[in-house]
């Protein structure tokens, strides 16, 4: 499965090859820099209609930084970020209109500590989807009890778990009905009785077929959940493929490297 | 736009009185030192009363604190220059200046160190070991007030101290031309400047990581 | 005892003096409510001004804070009393007044503000924009919600100076109350005017001062 390097007319709506399903998400050439250091070095990936695509390597490879150059919480420094058929990097691009249709789950939860769990929800649904009071507390309602918090409803952040705190973020993001959601981290945090609960949701999520791509540590779930597993090495993709291939027969010595120094995968 | 400059911008008006403000200069500088000194250590000396714990000490020092933190400055200069001779007092304008300035950043002292005594919270026999510690700790809102204490050497030009105001406003009364009071706020400027870039300092370092 | 009751707490001339001095009370009052206000919304600007992306905005709000706090408010008032008509601006001296202490308290207003906005993690304000809130809502629905909440003792503290510092106005023979005092002592040539005054700023800011006290207390001990 090679990405393919096209120069594309940024507003080109990619046609769909009838056997496979409609990129959601595809970058090319995408390179990023902090003054002098580079962190990106050209990255190329599509990711397709209801793929869980996961991203490994060490801390420093860059994955953190990929994940935010694709709803541009960092500003790339070169290459296109083509989400659903539009290249985000353009002018012009309603970024905010845009960021709806990107979700994304943070390490460190990032919840309003001074708005309830159903406020956190709804905030974003109010004032970007612009629904109504009554619409959006429905809407909030739902999403909750779908992470399985429907009686955490009109808790304060404080008073919950790391782990609801997360589902919270999840809900919060699925409101939208955004058509990918990218998860950086999101159990790095947590203590790990706490991991599961979290799993169990992304789990479900990709049962009912949204696209994800997942920065994450938790080799096993990369191993059941994933389509497919991208290896990053120094600010490039080095190695990817499907989880069989990549746990059961790395071929690059640094993914060798890497999966014998996380020897509980 | 000319006026302007030709009656706050007049080098030569300026350079007439150079001497005499030059004089108020120095004596702004010397109220400032002499009650940022004695406002600081009477201050302390209230923290420590207060620390005590003896009801009707205590009492006492938050009273004075509360008053002094509510009247403005200026009341406070006034009622003590004009009201004092009224019970035989006749003290010159450079004695009221300081002890009211000094008073006015004893009370500040007092409660901020008060505030930060009872932060660290131990028995009263560690008062002495946590008072630096205490004054660390609010090293910041402290520098303020001292700002503050500095900038209020100014109002002494109301009851006949010459410092530097008085000496620009005397200058300017003589000249008809604004231009000492030019001079004047830079002086001013020259002293405070530095002292409001520290305390910006200071508010950064005194930040939780 | 009897001279000190007849210089400083002579009921006659209280009576006859009360009109004047609750005009100058007037007076201060408008002062307040006109600086305060204009003081925090300035200081609002100030404070959200640097927290855009381009430098030498950034920069001029750090130059205006640090100008006027380092400028004694004095001094710019009667800066700003003499030289306003030079540029054209023929104002009475109330508004020569509210511009001075506005431009002072803006810079004190602008630092308070400014902290409260750092105090907010940034971890928040990505999650935010992430969900397609724009910097403007992310700002009013996110960031000063808790940011003033977390300000309430400095905000506080600054509110009862710049009440005080209206005071100032009497040398620019503002008719404000410090003023009025002035005057009727000098018209009766005794002191119970300032001490009457002195009591009338004492009721009225002594709740404040409390107030400060109370929550540079518990400022100090949550961050111990």
């Amino acid at each position: 499965m090679n990405a393919v390097v096209a120069t594309l007319d940024a507003d080109f709506c990619a046609s769909s090859v009838p056997a496979k399903r409609r990129p959601v998400l595809e970058l090319y050439g995408l390179r990023k820099s902090f003054g002098a250091v580079e962190i990106l070095k050209g990255i190329d990936l599509v990711v397709r209609e209801g793929e869980m695509v996961f991203i490994i390597g060490s801390s420093g490879s860059g994955k953190s930084t990929l994940l935010r150059c694709c709803n541009r919480l960092e500003e790339p420094s070169d290459g296109a970020v083509i989400v659903e058929g539009v290249n985000i990097l353009r002018h012009g691009v309603d970024l905010n209109q845009v960021r709806r249709r990107i979700g994304m789950v943070f390490q460190s939860f990032n919840l309003y500590p001074h708005m309830t769990a159903r406020q956190n929800v709804t905030l974003a649904l109010r004032k970007v989807a612009n629904r109504g009071r009554a619409e959006a507390d429905a809407i909030a309602k739902r999403m909750l009890a779908r992470v399985g918090l429907a009686d955490r409803v009109d808790f304060y952040p404080n008073a919950l778990s790391g782990g609801q705190q997360q589902r919270v973020a999840i809900a919060r993001t699925l409101a939208l009905e955004p058509s990918i959601v990218l998860f950086d981290e999101p159990t790095s945090a947590l203590d790990p009785e706490l991991v599961n609960s979290v799993l169990s949701v992304m789990r479900m999520l990709r049962n009912e077929g949204m696209t994800m791509v997942v920065v994450s540590h938790e080799m096993r779930f990369a191993r059941d959940a994933a389509d497919r597993i991208v290896f990053m090495f120094e600010g490039q993709i080095v190695e990817q493929g499907p989880p069989p291939e990549i746990f059961g027969a790395p071929q690059h010595p640094r993914l060798r490297e890497f999966l014998s120094s996380v020897a509980g995968a | 736009m000319e006026g302007f400059a030709s009656n706050f911008l007049n080098w030569s008006v300026a350079q007439d009185y150079m001497s005499e403000l030059m004089a108020g200069m120095a004596m702004t500088l010397k109220l400032a030192i002499v009650v940022n000194i004695c406002g600081l250590v009477a201050g302390t000396v209230l923290a420590l009363i207060r620390s005590l714990r003896v009801g009707i000490l205590s009492a006492l020092v938050v009273l004075f604190a509360d008053v002094v933190r509510a009247l403005p400055p200026l009341m406070l200069m006034i009622v003590a220059y004009f009201g004092l001779p009224f019970l035989g007092l006749k003290l010159n304008g450079f004695a009221v200046a300081s002890i009211v300035l000094a008073a006015i950043l004893a009370s500040f002292t007092e409660e901020l160190l008060w505030a930060g005594l009872a932060a660290i919270a131990q028995g009263q026999m560690m008062r002495y070991v946590v008072l630096p510690q205490a004054f660390r700790m609010i090293l910041a809102p402290l520098t303020s007030r001292i700002i503050a204490t500095t900038k209020n050497t100014a109002l002494a030009s109301v009851v006949a101290v010459p410092e530097l105001l008085s000496q620009a406003n005397t200058a300017q009364g003589y000249s008809g031309n604004a231009s000492p009071l030019t001079v004047a706020s830079i002086g001013y400027l020259i002293i405070l400047l530095p002292m409001v870039i520290v305390a910006r300092r200071l508010e950064r370092l005194g930040k939780p990581a | 005892m009897n001279g000190f009751v007849d210089a400083f707490l002579n009921a006659a001339v209280l009576t006859r003096v009360w009109p004047l001095l609750l005009s100058g009370f007037g007076t201060t009052i408008i002062l307040s409510v006109i600086v305060v206000p204009a003081g925090l919304v300035v200081g609002l600007w100030v404070a959200l001004l640097q927290t855009v992306p381009w430098r030498p905005v950034r920069w001029s709000m750090v130059v205006y804070t640090d100008l006027f706090r380092a400028f004694p408010p004095l001094v710019l008032l009667i800066y700003v009393y003499y030289g306003l008509p030079f540029f054209g601006i023929n104002t009475n001296a109330l508004w020569s007044v509210v511009m001075a202490l506005t431009l002072n308290t803006s810079a004190y207003f602008g630092e308070v503000f400014r902290a409260g906005i750092e105090s907010i993690p940034r971890g928040q304000i990505q999650a935010a924009r992430a969900t397609g809130l724009s910097a403007g809502q992310t700002t009013a629905y996110v960031v000063l919600p808790q940011a003033i909440r977390n300000l309430l003792p400095d905000l506080t503290s600054n509110v009862l100076e710049t009440i005080k510092l209206t005071s100032l106005a009497s040398v620019v023979t503002l008719p404000e109350l410090l003023r009025a005092a002035r005057l009727a002592q000098g018209n009766t040539a005794n002191a119970t005017p300032l001490i009457a005054a002195a009591l009338i700023y004492l009721v009225c800011l002594w709740p404040l001062v409390r107030l400060t006290s109370r929550f540079e207390r518990r400022l100090l001990a949550a961050r111990a």
